[in-house]
């Protein structure tokens, strides 16, 4: 059993309204120095398979066709084996 | 003319869609469950607005997996034509059928209004009905701000695939844009709502033209 971790944010020619809006606010909160916000978004799969290549494999091709779209947003993302229970 | 109006679970613009075309355009017309897995007998496809599966991840991508896809995309590889309002704009650019993507407003403010729209490209089969250059139809999204890269606009203007632009930007769009088409002129993204401009007692009535367009670009077809 492999965990993926998936970090999916807005691709950096994009203004992301929310990430700018959280930056005024913390600026309001006289965290002045906050020179940059960036919200996105995080998934855990769980995934069985034997080969952590493949699984990677797997993790991109499923990232590419639902988690993320690739027009506007861009990802990484680590796999970790775990412990059989 | 024969139009399939899509019902995904979270539409809500479906049955004002229909209204459009039967009682106000005296077209024929089916609602259509997301279930379905063929096209055959109709003319034309509506996808309408609302919130497609909670707009769960992001607008319209669940609805773009949806069983009744596949016969969309084969429909408007096919040169069939198909209009997107709204969500069903959103589902259109996840299917891939429509350049670019639409995400939050850059006010993060959900905007409902009356929009005034340029038609900059009258020679489509969405607009060919329209006598005046700027009409207005309601807006109501939370993300309709359209984006696409700098290569895939200026191939756009190209090929005069941007149909419809806002007078006073609303959402932070692109280039003002408020509808395109594909490189084809078959398949209409936009995010405002001519199905909610059909009938004068209602208000407005500039969105009749377009169905009226599609009509006509479907019976000179036959």
């Amino acid at each position: 059993m492999y965990l993926a971790k998936i970090y999916v944010t807005y691709k950096p020619s994009i203004l992301d309204p929310k990430g700018e809006s959280i930056k005024s606010a913390l600026h309001r909160l006289a965290y002045e120095n906050v020179a940059d916000v960036t919200m996105g978004k995080y998934f855990e799969l769980k995934l069985t398979g034997v080969d952590q290549d493949d699984v990677a494999a797997q993790v991109k091709d499923i990232c590419d066709k639902l988690l993320v779209n690739v027009n506007m947003e861009t990802y990484r993302f680590e796999i970790e084996a775990l412990e059989a229970v | 003319m024969r139009f399939a109006v899509i019902v995904f679970p979270g539409s809500n613009c479906d049955e004002d869609m229909y209204h459009a075309v039967v009682d106000q355009l005296g077209e024929s017309a089916q609602l259509l469950p997301h279930t379905a897995t063929s096209l055959a007998g109709f003319d034309g496809v509506l996808i309408p607005g609302g919130f497609s599966y909670g707009d769960y991840l992001r607008c319209g991508a669940i609805a773009r997996f949806s069983p009744i896809m596949p016969a969309i995309i084969d429909f408007a590889n096919q040169g069939g034509l198909v209009l997107g309002v709204c969500n069903g704009f959103q589902v259109l650019t996840e299917a891939g059928l429509l350049p670019g993507a639409l995400h939050e407003n850059t006010s993060l403010e959900f905007i409902c209004k009356d929009t005034e729209l340029k038609i900059t490209n009258p020679n489509t089969r969405f607009t060919s009905a329209y006598t005046t250059d700027t009409i207005t139809l309601p807006i109501a999204h939370g993300e309709g701000n359209y984006y696409c890269d700098p290569d895939t606009l200026a191939q756009m203007q190209a090929n005069g695939q941007i149909v419809f632009t806002y007078t006073d930007n609303p959402n932070g769009s692109v280039a003002d844009i408020a509808g395109i088409t594909n490189a084809q002129g078959n398949v209409l993204g936009m995010m405002p709502h001519p199905e909610r401009a059909v009938e004068a007692l209602l208000g407005l009535t500039d969105g009749l033209g377009l169905f009226e367009s599609m009509a006509q670009a479907t019976k000179t077809a036959l």
